[in-house]
């Protein structure tokens, strides 16, 4: 069981509002990330769950029992740190079985899941070594390890790869997607990365300034994003954003195109400019291009164009994947 | 510069030299001018005769018991409470909250110290030690409310400026009708209390150094909040802890205000063997210097052997 349910959560420090009012539902199984820009309160938001930090107001009710007041050991879930947050005094072998200790779980049945946890995380040869010893991807995998020893309801993950390097990081993405397909607990994952957030999730949360803004599938808020804010936050390179008269023409007060949705030619189309810089990468090439009264757009054409700075294009949106939004930045139904 | 260091050692070093070669000495040596500093008759007089006069080893053993046991019962005091000064979730302070509360704190040990005074119209001494007890209360009561670990930290600070002198007799009166007077647990209690200040200041030094996210990780691993302090916080701040304590043992052994005032004999540790050769028959320098030598040796060699611990725990957060 992993059933998580937020209702009106609210979190202050003084005046400070970080959270403000959350209602969300997790349901058992799920991989939901919290995605957001750096202080949208994505981490407090989670520390709240785990019963970190004490919510100002509102309700978090974990499996159907209130457990807004109970303390972070009593509410069943495991937390992997950013930082891993390992023992340094402790073995690899003793900080898996920490939380087994803890629990006062048989010696026997402490040593066969710890050489479990170790086989499945491929910790068998370090069991003996000190998190000192370890480098940065084996700490990870120790602080999954410690985490799922405890056969928790849910697990929480704190930006866990921000601290690994670029292959590693792909690598440990795939591993706990792997985990997750064998465990099917519920997993909560926070982070900044969206390409992580659209890779990994079942379900994605996405946070500005303390409030969601919209929750649904990737492909759902790449396809339909509520309002501005995730359109642009969602999908990389940002979608394109123009107001004024072709805006004006769709009836909307800002229309927004993503970069694999855009046309460009060399002869007509809806919006002239110049290119600024085009990047050929061999299976596909991102132009940049300054268009005229309306500003910056990116353009991604499959495989290689034979365009260059300076170049006069033309531009034209792809109707049907075109997103219309109102003065108050949301979205227009089709 | 290697010069000028040997130079400043020795020049610290020198009584504490000066000191065992007298107590070599016949006690006309020990006078003798101009100072005789290595061509005297050496001798063991002295020793002999000191441990013939006194039972150096029932003070030495006050000096053990009173060091050690008075710093372990407060380290078990000192660690939660610098564990909650460094970790307990801070109350962001509320002005006027804060303000009231001074308000009631200081009405109710102005209260306290009225009443204290009305009942202790019978017994006198209550007058004196009433208001202290009441105004030691204060930090307690304005931590748990606020959390505000800066002010109580200097206000524990502010418990070393006071001259011990100043308390000497409240504090004498207690002992006196609590039958502490000359007792082991008196003494030690009176030990314990004078160095929880330094205690609790620097354990809360070195467990600041300690990423709060580690503990968090216990708690969530589900440990209660004694196995946090008992599995993760005390072996990790191993190393602090021992300095701590080392630097309180020798505090508390050579601490002479207190022993010499509160003992006479049954608890009597090494500074009062000391003193005895001071007064009774003159002086006697190199008897008295025996003496000396004989209080500081065990702390000399716990000091010597433990230079690096020492060392690390004084100097500890000064690079970072």
């Amino acid at each position: 069981m992993g059933d998580i349910l937020l209702q009106q959560v609210r979190k202050e420090f003084g005046a400070v509002k970080i959270i403000k009012g959350v209602d969300l539902d997790i349901k058992d199984g799920e991989f939901v990330v919290f995605v957001g820009p750096s202080g949208c309160g994505k981490t407090t938001l989670l520390r709240l769950i785990a019963g970190l930090e004490d919510v100002t107001s509102g309700r978090i009710v974990i499996d159907g029992k209130d457990a807004t007041d109970l303390g972070p050991s009593q509410r069943g879930l495991a937390m992997v740190f950013q930082s891993y947050a390992l023992y340094p005094h402790m073995s690899v072998r003793n900080n898996i079985a920490f939380p087994l200790k803890m629990a006062k779980a048989p010696r026997d049945v402490i040593e066969a899941k710890v050489k479990r946890a170790a086989a499945t995380l491929n910790l068998t040869d370090y069991l003996d070594r000190r998190p000192g010893q370890l480098s940065g991807g084996q700490r990870q995998r120790v602080a999954i390890g410690r985490a799922i020893v405890r056969e928790p309801s849910a697990f929480l993950f704190d930006e866990p790869l921000s601290n690994l390097d670029a292959a590693l990081r792909v690598q440990m993405r795939v591993e706990i997607g792997e985990l997750h397909h064998t465990l099917k607990t519920t997993m909560i994952y926070v982070t900044h990365d969206q390409v992580e957030a659209m890779t990994m999730a079942d379900k994605i949360v996405v946070l500005d300034l303390g409030a969601i803004s919209q929750v649904g599938a990737p492909m759902e808020l790449y396809n339909r994003p509520a309002n501005l804010f995730v359109a642009r936050f969602i999908g990389s390179p940002t979608m394109n954003i123009a107001k004024g008269p072709s805006a004006a023409k769709r009836g909307a007060d800002t229309i927004g195109i993503r970069p694999e949705h855009t046309d460009v030619s060399t002869t007509a189309g809806e919006w002239p400019g110049t290119v600024k810089l085009a990047e050929h990468l061999g299976s596909e090439t991102f132009v940049y291009v300054d268009v005229d009264g309306v500003g910056p757009f990116t353009v991604r054409v499959e495989g290689e164009a034979p365009l260059h700075a300076d170049d006069r294009v033309y531009l034209t949106p792809r109707e049907p994947r075109l997103h219309r939004f109102n003065a108050a930045g949301e979205r227009i139904a089709a | 510069m290697n010069v000028l260091a040997w130079a400043v050692g020795f020049v610290i070093f020198f009584p504490i030299l000066w000191t065992i070669l007298t107590s070599f000495k016949t006690e006309l040596d020990a006078f003798a001018f101009p100072p005789k500093f290595l061509s005297f008759h050496w001798t063991l007089e002295n020793y002999r005769e000191v441990q013939e006069r006194s039972n150096y080893l029932l003070f030495a053993y006050n000096s053990i018991v009173l060091s050690v046991g008075s710093n372990i019962v407060g380290l078990l005091i000192a660690i939660p409470a610098a564990w909650s000064m460094a970790f307990a979730p801070i109350i962001m302070p509320d002005r006027k909250l804060t303000r009231m509360l001074y308000a009631v704190m200081l009405a109710a040990i102005l209260i306290a110290a009225a009443i204290l005074y009305l009942i202790g119209e019978a017994r006198y001494d209550w007058r004196i030690y009433g208001p202290i007890v009441a105004v030691a209360c204060i930090p307690v009561v304005y931590w748990i409310m606020t959390r505000r670990t800066p002010d109580v930290l200097m206000w524990m600070l502010s418990t070393k400026m006071m001259p011990g002198v100043g308390v000497l007799v409240p504090i004498f009166l207690w002992f006196r009708d609590l039958h502490l007077l000359d007792t082991r647990f008196g003494v030690g209690l009176m030990l314990m209390l004078m160095n929880l200040p330094i205690l609790i200041w620097m354990l809360y030094t070195y467990f600041k150094e300690i990423p709060a996210g580690i503990l968090e990780a216990a708690r969530m691993d589900g440990a209660s909040l004694l196995n946090e302090i008992v599995y993760v916080l005390t072996p990790m701040a191993t190393p602090g802890i021992a300095s701590t304590m080392l630097l309180a043992i020798i505090l508390s052994w050579n601490e002479a205000f207190w022993t010499l005032n509160l003992t006479t004999h049954d608890a009597a540790p090494l500074t009062a063997f000391i003193a005895s050769y001071s007064a009774p028959e003159g002086l006697f320098w190199a008897k008295l210097s025996a003496a000396s030598t004989l209080a500081i040796a065990p702390i000399l060699v716990l000091g010597w052997l433990s230079q690096k611990q020492l060392v690390r725990g004084l100097t500890f957060g000064a690079v970072k």
